[in-house]
């Protein structure tokens, strides 16, 4: 594989989107379906949430199971915050990145010494450990979840209308993603990337790879910690549920999808796969079926992902 | 008298029920091409590695200017100093040449490190004008932006090579440079590391004879994980030992 | 006390046992064909529903049984034959990404067959009460349960370790090209294997119905353990799989049964309700992380 090139049409097809979406909620007021605010807003939060993975599974190589447990970690904090008095997202939103950037810390710098399947299994097993300890503890409400009093403030303004929230998640979307494309040309990203593709040649050329992949690792971990933060937010509710490995399979069903390794891969996925959930929701209560077929029929007939399909190349 | 660059002393390594390397004791002065031959199995890719650090003796040690290295990782060992090229072709396929080489450049300790997150890389011209210099020492300034992995076989080899240089080391590990090229490579091949031998010592591996006496200002051979014989190339040549292991190959 | 000890020990053992079950057909699938299965509780799950189902239909526990398995190896016939062929030389993402579905579809078929609400199944009428023990009594059914696990144990060991078939299994699981080299029908195998863990699950399944609840999503939970499992014993290692299942299957019982009990006595009575779960629970992954730390290929690696 080759380090990740944008396609010509890429900038400005990402601007055409981000003006669109700038117009979105004023326009769903106007057709009436301002219910359909809070929706986008999930797909952004989730879009933020699986191009987190991305970084991890797509441009870092590392196959972890267990990132759910970051995105829930977020969603806690922003939670635990409000319980006590901290209801500036100014403040709180960095805070939970913190916290989901230690965890990742921890369990990276013990997970990144094993490879391969051993790796997968390490990660889902501190996921686990993350979810049972976070649902046994009864001031963390248990298996009902931590409600939050409201929404938070974003410096002086609310953030609870949905349009407020929806904004402020399309900044941090827009903020992440930005980042994360200047990262994949910079010298970190490279380096990522070669030691996914040649790890011995890295170790081999000098550089420290443990170290790279960890900080690549936490940083993943982070902005999913940010994800949920804002998902608390939306929902009213930091569920234990976040932290489950199915949650960590449905992100990466969506990194999957999208296209793994390509800048908006995660976006993508994330995109398609809840508006098919809308769509074929609205069909038949037993959608899920149709997901599960269309999930494998991606595997057989469109393996590279969404985001190959159009023809993204990658040299 | 040269002082010793590399110098590994009672090197002993098991696999299982077998001694891959025995009691080795082998010095490589600074400034000179040391050879090491011996027929295959000999352990001479195995002993490669413990000097690179891939592998780790059960006894025995590794010292490198003067420090002891034995407990080092690869990519310490490559910061100190050490650079070595594979005997199985080891770029990276999907890349082009000049970004293959400026991987190696980014990677030296005195580029800075890599926890950069926003600059982008193709603004660094230093590093990809440096790249060109190193591929212009191997003879692969015509196929900078080509993709590596269409490269023909000696030039993979040359490749190797110009990341290994780029890596700027005082000891450069070539692990059987002339694997697998033809007549007219191989000789390209030796004219190179005879250039290359006036700025970097060389520790060479190899099978090709005709190399390793133009190149060689010493030989060591390695027999059954033991050395047996060190010393330039006409003493060695000469030795008996030597030939008896070599059974009667032409040397 | 001792009772309570010893009734656990009981617990786990059968708990083991039928973890084993899942976990000998998880990691031979795992090691021979490199393919990971995250449908393999999918495959527990609709085998208890077919047990469950045909035991409503027959009245009768065994037949319930018999055809229950039977048809979880068709299933698993038809499924090998359609899609795991295609995943076995795919890479693990694809294979994650088409277990998850397999596991929406299971999960969903099943609520549009039998509906939501989980079903019922019987233990046999003659082994509903309790058999004594020394001086203390135990469920009958989960002595059969015990009988049944170990049984398929050393039915399992004479076939791996004696038989050929059993040798091509173990050669499947060190080199897969080397069998396929030596002239071994490896694709007639694969199937055979995938087949065999499938009836292996509707076992598991249908025997631990009457203990616990015959619902959607039970599969999810016990494959994690699964996973564990194997990771302990060693990839493709039935060995391993049986040692660690029952490492697993103790210590999550005694865990869970005593933990809270000497919590209790160190800690305050709050602190001690919190930890005692919660520390249970991780106590598993705990070990798992441990082992990978220091003996990443498991405690009987079948790869060489």
């Amino acid at each position: 594989m080759a380090f990740y090139r944008p396609a010509r049409y890429q900038k400005p097809l990402v601007i055409v989107l981000l003006l669109a979406l700038l117009v979105l909620p004023p326009a769903l007021d106007a057709w009436g379906q301002a219910f359909y605010i809070g929706f986008a807003t999930r797909v952004l939060i989730f879009a933020l949430a699986a191009s987190s993975l991305n970084l991890v599974l797509g441009f870092g190589g590392m196959f972890s199971l267990g990132h759910a447990a970051f995105f829930g970690a977020g969603a806690y904090v922003a939670a635990i915050c409000m319980d006590n008095g901290i209801s500036d997202a100014l403040l709180a939103l960095p805070l939970a990145m913190t916290v989901a950037g230690l965890l990742a810390l921890v369990v990276g710098a013990i997970s990144l010494r094993t490879r391969g399947v051993y790796f997968i299994m390490i990660t889902l097993a501190f996921a686990q450990m993350t979810y049972y300890l976070f649902v046994s503890a009864r001031v963390l409400g248990g298996d009902d979840g931590l409600p939050l009093a409201g929404r938070m403030t974003l410096g002086g303004l609310s953030l609870s209308s949905d349009g407020a929230l929806f904004y402020s998640a399309l900044g941090c979307l827009a903020l992440v993603m930005t980042f994360l494309g200047r990262l994949a040309g910079a010298r970190f990203g490279r380096t990522i990337q070669a030691i996914r593709d040649n790890e011995a040649r890295m170790e081999a050329l000098g550089y420290p790879v443990f170290r790279y992949r960890l900080v690549c690792f936490v940083l993943g971990g982070a902005l999913a910690g940010l994800a949920g933060a804002l998902l608390a937010n939306l929902t009213g509710l930091a569920s234990p549920n976040l932290l489950q490995w199915t949650q960590s399979g449905t992100l990466l069903v969506m990194v999957i999808i999208g296209g793994v390794g390509y800048l908006y891969g995660g976006v993508i996925g994330a995109l398609v796969l809840l508006c098919l959930e809308e769509v074929l929701a609205g069909f038949t209560l037993h959608w899920h079926i149709g997901l599960g077929l269309l999930l494998i029929a991606i595997v057989l007939f469109a393996p590279r992902g969404v985001a190959a399909l159009f023809g993204k190349s990658d040299g | 008298m040269a002082e010793a660059l590399l110098e590994v002393r009672g090197l002993s390594r098991r696999f299982a029920a077998v001694d891959a390397l025995k009691e080795v004791d082998f010095s490589v002065d600074a400034g000179e091409v040391h050879a090491l031959i011996g027929p295959n199995g000999a352990g001479k890719t195995t002993f490669i590695h413990h000097v690179s650090g891939a592998l780790q003796p059960d006894s025995g040690s590794v010292h490198f200017a003067g420090r002891d290295v034995t407990r080092l990782s690869m990519h310490q060992r490559v910061a100190a100093g050490m650079a070595r090229s594979y005997q199985i072709t080891n770029v990276f396929l999907g890349l082009s040449v000049l970004d293959n080489v400026a991987l190696a450049v980014q990677g030296r300790p005195d580029a800075g490190g890599s926890f950069r997150f926003w600059q982008p890389v193709s603004s660094e011209q230093w590093l990809f004008d440096e790249a060109r210099t190193y591929l212009d020492q191997v003879g692969l300034s015509a196929r900078v932006e080509t993709v590596a992995g269409n490269l023909a076989h000696g030039e993979q080899r040359a490749l190797e090579l110009a990341m290994a240089l780029a890596t700027k080391p005082q000891l450069l590990l070539l692990d059987e440079p002339m694997a697998g090229t033809g007549q007219e490579e191989s000789g390209r091949m030796v004219e190179l590391i005879d250039h290359l031998a006036r700025h970097v010592t060389i520790l060479l591996v190899e099978h090709d004879m005709d190399a390793v006496f133009r190149l060689a200002d010493r030989i060591s051979v390695l027999v059954d994980g033991r050395l047996i014989a060190t010393g330039d190339p006409e003493a060695v040549r000469a030795d008996p030992e030597v030939r008896r292991a070599y059974l009667g190959d032409d040397l | 006390m001792t009772q309570l000890v010893l009734e656990q020990a009981l617990n786990g053992l059968q708990f083991g046992l039928m973890l084993f079950l899942l976990a000998a057909g998880l990691t031979l699938v795992f090691g021979i064909m490199d393919c990971i299965n995250l449908a393999h509780g999918s495959l527990y799950m609709v085998g208890a529903y077919f047990v469950a189902a045909a035991a409503q239909a027959a009245d009768s526990f065994w037949i319930g049984l018999g055809a229950g398995v039977a048809g979880a190896a068709v299933l698993g016939l038809v499924l090998e034959l359609s899609l795991f062929r295609q995943l076995y030389r795919r890479d693990h993402l694809s294979q994650v990404l088409a277990t998850f579905g397999l596991i929406l579809i299971a999960n969903e078929a099943v609520r549009m067959i039998w509906g939501a609400q989980p079903l019922l199944l019987n233990p046999p009428e003659a082994l509903s009460g309790p058999v004594e023990i020394g001086n203390f009594f135990y469920p009958a059914y989960r002595l059969v349960i015990i009988a049944f696990g170990l049984g398929v144990a050393g039915l399992l060991y004479l076939v791996v370790a004696r038989s050929r078939v059993g040798m091509w299994v173990r050669a499947g699981a060190a080199n897969r090209e080397m069998t396929e080299a030596l002239g071994v029908n490896v694709q007639g195998l694969f199937t055979a294997v995938f087949v065999f863990g499938a009836a292996l699950c509707a076992l598991a399944g249908g025997l631990l119905g009457p203990l616990l609840a015959v619902q959607i999503g039970m599969g999810e939970s016990v494959l994690i353990l699964a996973f564990v499992v194997i990771i302990i014993g060693g990839i493709g290692s039935i060995r391993g799989a049986l040692v660690g299942s029952l490492i697993v299957g103790t210590v999550d019982t005694l865990g869970r049964a005593l933990l809270p009990t000497l919590l209790r006595a160190a800690l305050p009575a709050d602190a001690a309700a919190t930890l005692g779960p919660a520390l249970a629970s991780i106590l598993i992954y705990l070990l798992m992380a441990a082992i990978l730390f220091f003996r990443p290929q498991g405690l009987f690696p079948a790869r060489a």
